[in-house]
């Protein structure tokens, strides 16, 4: 059996899109396979390391366990969708300054993550902000400046 | 992926069709953090995936102080634990759905979902046993009602008929003098797979223990009522003698596994350790 094109119509960081997916596919290889938007990333693809996050109408989700027939309807943000025009957000600043990263990989799941715990609380404790990023992982830089890096953000 | 169609339920019914027409290897797609795994990794056999999300009854989260609660089968998981009502009445549910994944596995994953999974380890399984959790199930012949407890028949398996599909699980209101919690034993604190649960309900009244229920996670093929453990709290004052004469029949009962995450042995004793420990729990938890 092989399943018919599909056309999915959604909204991704603010603009309509329709992607032509296969019903097999997942979002985040619609993301990065059908309309090239790279920024989520595939690492264990089971949802245990949170490199492909992204928001999902207002909500946190691992794309690779969401089907991209899921999001017909739905609105999604991507990290492409963090930064303005031309400035960078303030997470993306602070991983920066703080040296948050290596290699880079689990990046944008974190800055998703990190986003989505400061839209719901914006004064977290740094247990909150470890227990809310458990479901990132990064096998470079360890955790200690990344969470420095969101809490830093949250004092403003 | 293995090659998989997907369909949108547009009401109970029209679900129930759906996975009638799909056959054996139709499955109901709640937050998908198994199944879309599952399949991937073909593990399931999947042909067609019938999303029930758009259906307002499998996504009810309602609460009545004279009814108790009521869960859509999809309800996802942050939903659940975020409502204040929950929190107070039942937060043996939170002790258990908090802990499910992590933040992104919460915004899609459901109860119904644990349950339909029905992995002997499921987080929020002995907790919704012990709760008296009842499954309302919709199928070709009509809907009926299934306590959690009698729901698992084996790892993976359960008594879903084909076509047949969990719509929402309810829960008795809360009355005087009962308390419940669950607690899991893992290595690290979050993200991680039980190594064993337990969960606890007690009804005290007059200072004695008239009502209790025990479940155990992870040390069976199946979540485990405990029967023999509730027993040995029933029509007695709650005791160190009998928490622990509970804790050696919840050991007892347990027929654990030996596998990465831990030995029969020593599941065998968090059988134990566990069900004192939310005994307690509940007991504390009384208002």
């Amino acid at each position: 059996m092989i399943p018919e094109p599909k056309v999915v119509n959604t909204i991704i960081n603010g603009d309509s899109k329709q992607i032509l997916v296969s019903e097999r596919d997942s979002l985040l290889e619609a993301l990065r396979d059908r309309i090239g938007m790279t920024g989520a990333k595939e690492g264990c693809n089971n949802g245990n390391c949170g490199a492909c996050a992204v928001i999902m109408d207002g909500r946190l989700v691992n794309s690779c366990c969401v089907m991209a027939a899921e999001v017909e309807g739905a609105e999604i943000m991507t990290v492409e969708g963090l930064a303005s025009r031309d400035e960078l957000h303030p997470l993306q600043t602070e991983f920066l300054d703080n040296a948050a990263l290596q290699c880079g990989i689990c990046t944008p799941g974190f800055l998703m993550s990190s986003y989505a715990l400061l839209q719901e609380n914006p004064d977290p404790t740094e247990e909150e902000a470890r227990f809310w990023l458990a479901g990132n992982l990064c096998r470079c830089t360890g955790y200690d400046k990344i969470i420095d890096s969101v809490l830093t953000v949250a004092k403003g | 992926m293995q090659a998989v169609n997907y369909a949108r339920a547009t009401d109970v019914d029209d679900a129930v069709r759906l996975l009638i027409e799909g056959g054996e290897n139709a499955r109901v797609l709640a937050g998908g953090t198994d199944l879309i795994v599952q399949a991937r990794e073909r593990k399931r056999n999947v042909d067609l995936l019938v999303d029930v999300k758009h259906v307002e009854e499998f996504m009810v989260l309602e609460f009545d102080t004279n009814t108790g609660l009521k869960v859509g089968a999809a309800t996802p998981l942050y939903q659940v634990y975020g409502d204040n009502n929950v929190k107070i009445n039942y937060p043996a549910i939170v002790d258990a759905s908090t802990v499910i994944g992590g933040k992104a596995i919460q915004g899609r994953a459901s109860l119904g979902g644990n349950l339909g999974n029905s992995s002997p380890a499921g987080d929020s399984l002995p907790a919704m046993i012990v709760l008296g959790g009842v499954a309302t199930l919709a199928g070709p012949n009509g809907r009926r009602e299934v306590p959690v407890g009698e729901f698992f028949t084996g790892p993976g398996r359960n008594i879903l008929e084909t076509g047949e599909l969990i719509v929402y699980i309810s829960f008795p209101p809360v009355g005087a003098g009962e308390g419940a919690a669950w607690e899991r034993f893992i290595p690290r604190n979050e993200m991680d797979i039980a190594v064993a649960s337990a969960g606890a309900w007690v009804k005290i009244e007059g200072g004695s223990v008239t009502d209790a229920r025990i479940a155990l996670g992870a040390v069976a093929a199946t979540p485990l009522v405990a029967n023999d453990a509730a027993e040995a709290l029933i029509g007695r004052p709650l005791t160190d003698e009998s928490i622990s004469a509970a804790g050696d029949a919840a050991s007892e009962i347990a027929s654990p596994i030996t596998d990465m995450r831990g030995s029969i042995k020593q599941r065998k004793h968090l059988a134990k350790v566990l069900t004192e420990r939310t005994i307690r729990m509940a007991a504390d938890r009384i208002r």
